[in-house]
């Protein structure tokens, strides 16, 4: 008996290693998601952008969904280290500690993270998108739009990501409308279905009559539909759920980028790099003008054409921080530092930020 | 509509689906039997009523059909625990993991579907009552039902025969099994009627609180149902309100929010819990009373001695 289990625990370890070996000859890509891959915003863009890997590239991939942020994610992203992965995304800004942690421990192995500001070694590059860019143009919509001159924001967690989509959103609409007031709710969530619609009605049980969210599902874009309030879709197209209330979505397209990563590790050139890909290289894609009186659609398209050619900056000053104090000088634009680490809001915002 | 209307509307459809699940659990455990694959059984609910009414253009056929898949379900769990008497506890789990695994693989398809709603049924004369015509008479159908299945459960258990039956193998199931009363079958009733609940919990998920299907939409919903009913120290009223003050917590904490007051929003997501916490401790101040409702056999399997 203890001999048949000797030698099926040899086999065992026979057959592991020769998979190992498999594995390391090939370029694999793993890809590590906050939320399930069906859930139609974040993690599902992230996935079309893995699913672009593989058909343009043909390298095996793999990827673990629902990983929560903290400890769990340090044991994915290492597993996936030991597997054999060549280059691991890491797409949520709560998996910077453990992308980092993990990335001492393994120096031969490629790690991107998304969203975060942390390379604490050579084999970490950091990544994301200038989705506040979209806002500005859905903010300036808003104020265009909006009859009660209120609108609802449903927010997650209060991290510079998103502390900068609101504030963004708040300087395009004071463009139109210096008075516009926007109320936030944070559900700190990223993905809870029920909570998000929840706060879709209270926003338009308090007067909101455009609705936006920094949430990855769905839900809201449906309340919008049923009470007949106009919204923004979130990381993918909406339309589907608000077909006559849809005014546009900020859409996030990975493929790009992680095409040229995947091909920098077959073909070896892959450097350590931090990068923000805006408008300008295709990674922020704006879903058709819809649902919006025809002069607010070219306002909109305007606005965008000059943030796409880099003519313009949604943060230029003047700029006054909520406290008051002065944050841009006239025409001063925002260092990179400043957004990216962002824990103020801008005047106007009716909400107190949590810290 | 005023504001109070509207804040008590969603509390309604915040709360109904975690009183149903809770109710199906409370018999369950009643019987002696702890399933904590509630998670597991609404999400396979959510899917399948979703799925149903795509299929068959009737969101009643879907909410049929989350009723029928949960007792499947749940019969898989049944067969398991009562006939192979496996580990209760690890049992269950594994049934959460299967149905949020199972439902993702089928649902595959139905990702940035639009479903179809469950329209309110708007009762004639009485939705005309103000303010309460709106908030209980222009309602949908499982709403109704939820509380026709809260006067059901406290009648079938503490007036009827067979509730009495149900109580005693869950108090101690080898004193009912000499009394010549088939623990196997009651047990077998109760996981599938738990199972029945957590489908049409999950069903109204999907065919009116977000009329969609995605991944993991019960969101814990299952297992919030599953502490309410150790809330109420499984009474049946006790289930409605810890339901109710549950929703209610969590839609005001959001409504603060929005009207702009200056408390940290950690703090106010954390209230709904902190809530829970508060009463379970105030119940159980009287620990007698807590002994009395507590199934003496939950968790535990049934060999019958031949």
């Amino acid at each position: 008996m203890k001999k048949l289990l000797a030698s099926i625990a040899g086999l065992g370890l026979g057959l592991l290693a020769s998979t190992g070996v498999s594995f390391a000859a090939d370029t694999k890509a793993c890809f590590v998601y906050v939320g399930p891959i069906g859930d139609f915003g974040w993690s599902y863009q992230h996935d079309q952008g893995r699913l672009a890997v593989e058909k343009e590239l043909g390298v095996e991939t793999a990827f673990q969904e629902s990983v929560p942020e903290g400890a769990d994610a340090e044991r994915a992203i290492e597993r996936f280290a030991r597997s054999g992965c060549n280059i691991i995304f890491t797409t949520s800004f709560g998996y910077m500690e453990p992308t980092n942690k993990v990335a001492k421990k393994f120096p031969d192995v490629k790690f991107e993270h998304a969203t975060g500001f942390k390379r604490e070694s050579e084999n970490v590059s950091t990544y994301s998108g200038k989705f506040y860019q979209g806002r500005y143009v859905q903010g300036k919509i808003a104020a265009m739009e909006s009859k009660s001159g209120v609108a609802g924001y449903i927010a997650s967690f209060p991290i510079p990501e998103v502390v900068r989509g609101i504030n963004s959103f708040i300087l395009g609409a004071q463009s139109v409308n210096p008075d516009f007031k926007l109320k936030v709710v944070w559900v700190n969530s990223w993905f809870d279905p029920g909570k998000e619609a929840d706060a879709a009605n209270t926003l338009v049980a308090q007067g909101a009559d455009i609705l936006t969210q920094h949430t990855d599902s769905t839900a809201a874009m449906q309340v919008a539909q049923e009470k007949g309030v106009k919204a923004f879709g979130q990381a993918s197209d909406m339309i589907n759920f608000g077909k006559d209330v849809q005014l546009t979505a900020i859409i996030d397209d990975w493929s790009p980028y992680y095409i040229e990563r995947v091909k920098a590790i077959k073909d070896g050139t892959w450097k350590q790099h931090d990068v923000w890909l805006g408008m300008d290289k295709g990674d922020v894609v704006m879903a058709p003008y819809t649902n919006m009186k025809p002069e607010t659609a070219k306002a909109a398209a305007e606005i965008e054409a000059k943030i796409k050619s880099n003519e313009f900056e949604p943060f230029t000053g003047p700029i006054t921080k909520q406290d008051g104090t002065e944050w841009l000088k006239d025409g001063q634009k925002a260092d990179i530092g400043t957004l990216l680490g962002m824990n103020f809001y801008v005047k106007g915002v009716d909400d107190q930020l949590p810290q | 509509m005023g504001l109070v209307e509207a804040i008590l509307l969603t509390v309604f459809t915040a709360a109904t689906p975690l009183l149903i699940a809770a109710l199906g659990e409370l018999v369950t455990e009643r019987s002696g039997v702890l399933n904590l694959g509630v998670e597991g059984m609404m999400i396979m609910g959510a899917i399948s009523g979703f799925a149903f009414a795509i299929y068959t253009g009737n969101p009643y056929m879907g909410a049929l059909a989350a009723i029928i898949i949960g007792v499947l379900f749940s019969l898989l769990f049944a067969f398991l625990t009562i006939s192979l008497v496996t580990n209760q506890v690890a049992t269950g789990l594994a049934l959460t993991i299967l149905g949020l695994g199972l439902s993702g693989l089928w649902g595959e398809a139905f990702i940035g579907v639009p479903g179809i709603k469950l329209q309110p049924i708007i009762v004639p004369l009485l939705s005309d009552i103000p303010f309460f015509g709106k908030l209980f008479f222009q309602q949908d159908i499982i709403f109704y039902f939820s509380i026709l299945l809260l006067i059901g459960v406290s009648w079938f258990l503490f007036k009827s025969r067979a509730g009495l039956v149900l109580r005693a193998v869950g108090d101690s199931h080898t004193s009912a099994h000499a009394l010549g009363l088939s623990v196997i079958k009651t047990r077998y009733l109760a996981v599938m009627f738990g199972g029945a609940c957590s489908g049409l919990a999950g069903a109204h998920l999907s065919l009116v609180y977000t009329t969609q299907w995605i991944e993991n939409m019960t969101a814990g919903r299952g297992w919030i149902a599953l502490a309410l009913v150790v809330f109420a120290s499984w009474r049946p009223n006790r289930v409605l309100i810890g339901a109710y003050l549950f929703g209610a917590v969590g839609i005001a904490q959001l409504h603060i929010q929005a009207l702009g007051f200056k408390i940290p929003t950690q703090f106010l997501s954390a209230l709904p819990y902190l809530a829970t916490i508060v009463v379970l401790v105030i119940i159980s101040q009287n620990r007698r009373l807590t002994m009395v409702n507590t199934p003496a056999s939950l968790g535990k399997g049934f060999v019958a001695d031949k």
